[in-house]
């Protein structure tokens, strides 16, 4: 129930509602109280004194209380549906909101299923209590509280017998509440994974089949659909235990009344009257008292999906903008990285290690080095995807911690390296980062990064729609699309992961020479494993296990020596030795040219 | 954001609006009942039991009478304890059966979405690459998860429930006859307007609950591919766009769909309750001048009055389920549609094992086209592959180098002519027993959320640790993996983000490599490492290739010269093919590749 208490700020907005649907249905409750009364009447008045005119009154009278219960019974169904809805939207919106700005490192970690399951089903499960059980409960507790003073006015004592199994009851239904929830818990993190399997089944698909590992999925997945059935079983079974144990220990009360109130008449201190009429007030304490294990029930579920809601909501957003945070001007384009270390989370090891970088606007900065030597993780802290651990990343002599987020990314222009598309038409990829460009701009960028042609050659061109249902492009195509994207921001900051990697070569000619022309007048960091594109900048980064290992021009770092040396006649082996003179297969040894030193 | 203005989803992730009206296939029904088959012994025990309670409810009454008039009024203890210890027989006895049933039809419930979501996961695995370029993850996601949850609460609980309504209304129906046929029929003539307003509603209710769904499908699909690009979103500074965009009409619809609904439910609901007012009404008016005209007794009027409330309890009952079974079945429908899509890649039902090959590969006469898009991707393709060789697949982006491996693997099958592996056709031969013995290495190395050794173990499940390690070590990953945190332990999380892309492909060729082919294929998965690691591989590569049948799509200059064959594709045929020297001496498009892409 605490994480319920904790959302009560998305309740107390349809308070009004909420309130009204209680008194509607406290309406209901007492308009179906009437009817017997007619009917009595029916008899009494109508039949024994036979007025046929009375009659008619009460048939009447009966069609106009059938159709008031009528209008108010769709109200309270409307009811439910509305405050749940709302309440459902207003969550929906707010976890996805929230999701939306939680950091690189946040989801790193997470599972894209368990997200999804969050916002559909935990929410759910919050609003269905909200809108319809929530109401009930209220009418059930006055129902409960009720029949107990009419019995207390009755007999005290007889109720104070009949009232014993009650106190079980009490204990049993709190300790089922608390125990349900957990429960349910579990059931809903299960069916999250099972989201999550999916997810990944999905994705990994071409794998999947690639090496035939269907039945080892199915397995997987079987081990997850397993243990949510045995999760459920659990819930049902505990359910099971407790929902005829109401009832007994209700019926108990009947039997108690009996015996010991029979024992009274018996000694002739009360009338058999006495004990029918009280055994009445006790049946009407029975409804109640068991659609309360129902709602304990129901309460369990929503206090597991909103601790799930909540599991995300509380997560604060790793990286925002600081309040009174600067809204940066047109930048220069001057980078600097002040004895920056970055060290992830959960993980032991810096991932970079004493960075010490200036760059000048307007300069070409090229990354070169082994595989998970940190570059990426080095461009990655300039838009601040992620936060250094020591040091500090400046932008413009601003840490880029001091400044506003979209005034800072804004600026910057980034090709990942894998290049995702949204299902939208290729135009609206093209203009993702900034909605409002013209239909020229759009272009201008695809030309730019040699799409245009590509674009043109389908059918409804720019109005195309990729992914789902749409075009599947090839992963060049994606790619050059994605540096669209990026140079429709006219960045002042550029940074190219590895972004000509997945064309083939007569296009990453072209791209290479559409992105020299862009990357004129912008900082510009690339990433890239080919010496032509490393050669042409201002200054060359070389990395090794996060740590920078040497810097400066092409020239300065040949006659240097060391690992970029060894880089560059490495490709010159490949692409210029190899070609003329390719040796017999069998003569390659597969140990690592430096296995001493490792590639960590 | 005017609420009034109609939403319309895009038409990639509903159905198209005229689905909506459609009726249900009969068929639907009839197979989500087949689910519930098996389990038919399990059901009837249930209601067996549920009869059980039944009767030791109505017994209750019956002891109490017992109590008092062989106890209290016969002044005779021992009567009353014998009724009281009857009783409280009875009602454990209740406990019992209840807490059977309750367990009986939850387990049969579970089972039934245990079996409905094993269907379908196992259906996913044999669906074809072109049925996942076509459905989103948000939509698999949304039929095996959100879809068979709501299939779940009809099952454990309103199809018992509904067998409990029919008992009693034709006992309530029997009852009443036997009382009075003329005040029956008065009663009864309500029914035919139940039936046409049930009829009426069935239809809009249909509509509203498809809605539903196609919402829910909406905001998965929303959800997934927003969450999964969570790293663009942030990088273009999109959150607010996409919150708005979110709120205002995916979430939105959501919300209005549901109600809508909620509405048409909600006039759907009094119509019992004002049938039944009307039924009261005029048997109070007709009984009631029948009394008074003395053909009927006022006795049999007042039980006649009584029946009535109890004729129409179930109704309200089975009307409440009416409105549950038909959002069920819209669930339903969605399900079934997922389990008929066609498996277009499928085993023939003579498929034999492919025995262990040698590995040659013929295209004979192979055209090719998608299936959504009938522009040839291939086309008249002849190709002879000795075992052993390797085959450098060379051409543009979108020229068919990927379409044509993938016919290798049988993702997809020609559209004319036929692919050989050492003479079976492959429409001839099991896809598992083919390919087991082949490697695949994709574009985008896809890792699963489980350890570094889980991940190369996906090559080949039964490898010892020892293996998986050699594997590693050949392709140069060992001294990667053994500098991370827990080495091969280590986590990758969903789809490798805490790796660098250099460091996934690794992993991936040491799966295939783990695999041990016959036959290698690897798809441009080179591009993306650095040259130090791309050298390793390289080595790897070659001494891998030695003695199997390989296919590559690589922009390496070495790796194409390296190859026995060269096979330049252009616009979905094969212009020219031989050795580097050959090629170059021909002086066509290869030399022309060569001369403007491949050289640094």
């Amino acid at each position: 129930m605490t994480p319920l208490l904790k959302l009560r700020s998305f309740i107390q907005a349809y308070l009004p509602q909420i309130v009204l649907s209680i008194l509607n249905l406290a309406a209901m409750t007492a308009l179906s109280l009437y009817v017997p009364r007619i009917i009595r009447g029916v008899i009494d008045e109508g039949l024994i004194q036979t007025d046929t005119a009375y009659l008619l009154r009460a048939a009447l009278l009966l069609l106009g209380l059938g159709l008031a219960s009528a209008a108010m019974s769709a109200l309270q169904r409307y009811l439910a549906e509305w405050i749940g809805g709302h309440i459902g939207y207003d969550l929906r919106n707010r976890l996805y909101d929230h999701i939306q700005h939680l950091s690189f490192s946040y989801h790193d970690h997470a599972q894209t299923g368990q997200l999804i399951s969050r916002c559909i089903e935990d929410v759910r499960a919050v609003q269905n209590f909200i809108g319809g059980s929530l109401v009930h409960l209220a009418q059930m507790s006055f129902l409960l509280v009720g029949a107990l003073a009419l019995m207390l006015l009755a007999n005290w004592k007889l109720t104070l017998i009949a009232t014993l199994p009650l106190i079980p009851l009490t204990f049993i239904t709190f300790d089922f509440g608390k125990r349900i929830t957990e429960l349910f818990f579990r059931v809903d993190t299960l069916l999250g994974d099972l989201s999550a399997r999916l997810q990944e089944n999905v994705l990994g698909v071409q794998v999947v089949r690639a090496f035939a590992r269907e039945p080892h999925e199915i397995r997987r997945f079987d081990e997850t659909n397993r243990a949510y059935y045995r999760a459920r079983l659990k819930v049902i079974g505990e359910w099971s235990k407790v929902m005829p144990t109401t009832d007994l220990l209700v019926t108990l009360g009947t039997i108690l009344i009996l015996f010991f109130g029979g024992r009274m008449v018996l000694a002739g201190t009360m009338t058999i009257g006495e004990i029918v009429a009280f055994n009445a007030y006790l049946v009407m304490l029975a409804a109640p008292a068991q659609e309360l294990t129902w709602l304990v029930n129901a309460a369990g579920e929503a206090g597991a999906g909103a601790r799930r809601v909540l599991e995300v909501l509380e997560t604060p957003p790793e990286i925002a903008s600081p309040p009174g945070a600067v809204v940066l001007p047109t930048l220069r384009g001057e980078v600097e990285f002040r004895d920056v270390s970055l060290k992830y989370q959960d993980e032991k090891r810096d991932s970079l290690t004493d960075i010490r970088l200036h760059v000048a606007p307007n300069q070409i900065v090229a990354l070169i080095g082994p595989t998970g030597s940190g570059k990426t993780s080095l461009v990655n802290l300039i838009p601040r995807f992620y936060d250094v651990s020591e040091g500090a990343v400046l932008v413009d002599g601003h840490d880029v911690r001091t400044v506003d987020l979209t005034s800072l990314r804004r600026q910057i222009g980034i090709v990942l390296q894998t290049s995702l598309l949204f299902s939208e038409t290729i135009a609206a990829n093209i203009a993702y980062g900034r909605p409002d460009a013209t239909m020229d701009e759009i272009i201008a960028a695809a030309q730019a990064a040699q799409a245009h042609d590509f674009i043109l050659s389908f059918e409804k061109g720019y109005e195309t729609v990729v992914g789902e249902r749409g075009v599947t492009l090839s992963g060049g195509q994606r790619q050059r699309i994605a540096i669209a994207r990026a140079l429709l921001m006219d960045p002042r900051i550029l940074i190219l992961d590895d972004s000509t990697s997945s064309v083939d070569t007569q296009t990453e000619a072209l791209i290479q020479q559409a992105l020299e022309r862009l990357m004129e007048g912008r900082t510009t960091f690339v990433i890239a494993h080919r010496l032509a594109t490393v050669r042409r900048a201002d200054l060359i980064v070389v990395m090794e296990r996060g740590r920078i290992v040497q810097t400066g021009t092409h020239e300065q770092l040949l006659a240097q020596g060391g690992l970029y040396r060894q880089i560059h006649d490495l490709q010159l082996v490949q692409n210029l030795i190899a070609p003329e003179e390719p040796e017999p297969v069998g003569e390659y040894a597969p140990q690592p040219i430096r296995s001493s030193e490792g590639f960590g | 954001m005017n609420k009034s203005i109609p939403i319309t989803p895009p038409a990639y992730v509903t159905q198209a609006e005229e689905q909506f009206y459609k009726a249900y296939d009969p068929q639907v029904t009839r197979r989500l009942f087949g689910f519930l088959a098996p389990y038919k012994w399990q059901m009837f025990l249930a209601l067996v039991l549920m009869l059980g309670a039944t009767v030791s409810t109505v017994a209750g009454p019956y002891f109490v009478k017992m109590a008092i008039d062989d106890g209290l009024s016969a002044g005779n203890p021992a009567a009353l304890q014998t009724a009281v210890l009857l009783y409280l027989g009875a009602a454990i006895l209740r406990w019992f059966f209840i807490y059977t049933r309750v367990n009986l039809m939850a387990r049969v419930g579970q089972s039934v979405i245990y079996d409905l979501r094993k269907t379908l996961f196992g259906h996913l695995q044999k669906l074809s690459l072109s049925f996942y370029s076509r459905y989103s993850v948000g939509r698999v996601i949304t039929r095996v998860v959100n879809d068979v949850e709501t299939l779940r609460e009809f099952i454990t609980w309103a199809i018992l429930a509904i067998a409990r309504d029919l008992f009693s209304l034709v006992g309530i129906v029997a009852a009443m006859l036997a009382l009075n046929v003329r005040l029956s029929l008065v009663a009864f003539a309500t029914l035919p307007l139940m039936a046409l307003a049930t009829y009426i509603f069935r239809k809009n209710l249909r509509i509203a609950y498809r809605r539903v769904r196609a919402a829910v499908s909406w905001v998965n699909s929303v959800l997934a591919e927003n969450i999964n690009g969570i790293r663009v979103v942030q990088a273009f500074s999109r959150q607010q766009r996409n919150y708005e965009s979110f709120r205002d009409y995916t979430n939105r619809y959501h919300l209005q769909t549901v109600l809508h609904a909620a509405k048409v439910a909600a006039s759907f609901v009094p119509v019992v309750d004002i049938l039944g007012a009307l039924a009261t009404a005029s048997v109070v008016w007709l009984g009631g001048a029948a009394v008074l005209g003395e053909t009927i007794t006022a006795g049999i009027l007042v039980a006649f009055l009584l029946y009535i409330e109890r004729f129409f309890e179930p109704i309200r009952d089975l009307f409440r389920r009416f409105d549950t079974l038909q959002s069920t079945m819209a669930s339903g429908e969605r399900l079934l549609n997922l389990l008929d899509s066609p498996v277009e890649v499928q085993d023939a039902p003579e498929a034999v094992e492919l025995p262990p090959i040698r590995g040659e590969v013929r295209f004979e006469d192979v055209s090719f086209h998608y299936a959504d898009d009938p522009a040839l991707v291939l086309q008249d393709i002849h190709l002879t592959v000795r075992p052993g060789e390797t085959v450098a697949l060379v051409g543009e982006t979108g020229a068919g180098k990927t379409t044509l491996i993938k016919l290798v693997a049988r993702f997809h099958d020609p559209i004319s002519g036929r692919v050989l592996v050492d003479g079976y056709d492959l429409r001839t031969v099991t896809q598992a027993s083919l390919r087991r013995q082949m490697g695949i290495v994709l574009q985008d190395p896809f890792l699963f959320n489980g350890t570094v050794r889980e991940n190369i173990r996906f090559g080949r499940l039964e490898a010892s640790d020892e293996e998986i390690e050699a594997a590693a070590r050949a392709v140069g990953a060992h001294d990667f993996i053994v500098g991370l945190k827990n080495g091969y332990e280590t986590s990758v999380e969903e789809g490798g983000v805490v790796l660098s892309v250099g460091q996934r492909q690794l992993l991936s060729f040491a799966r295939a490599l783990l695999a041990d082919p016959r036959i290698l294929i690897l798809d441009e998965a080179t591009s993306s490492v650095d040259t130090q690691t791309e050298q390793i591989i390289q080595q790897a590569l070659r001494r891998l290739f030695q003695g199997r049948t390989s296919f590559v799509i690589a922009h390496r200059l070495s790796t194409i010269v390296n190859a026995d064959r060269i096979v330049v594709i252009h616009d979905g045929r094969i212009v020219e093919q031989g050795t580097h020297a050959e090629l170059l001496a021909q002086g066509g498009l290869y030399a022309e590749l060569y001369r403007t892409g491949f050289q640094e």
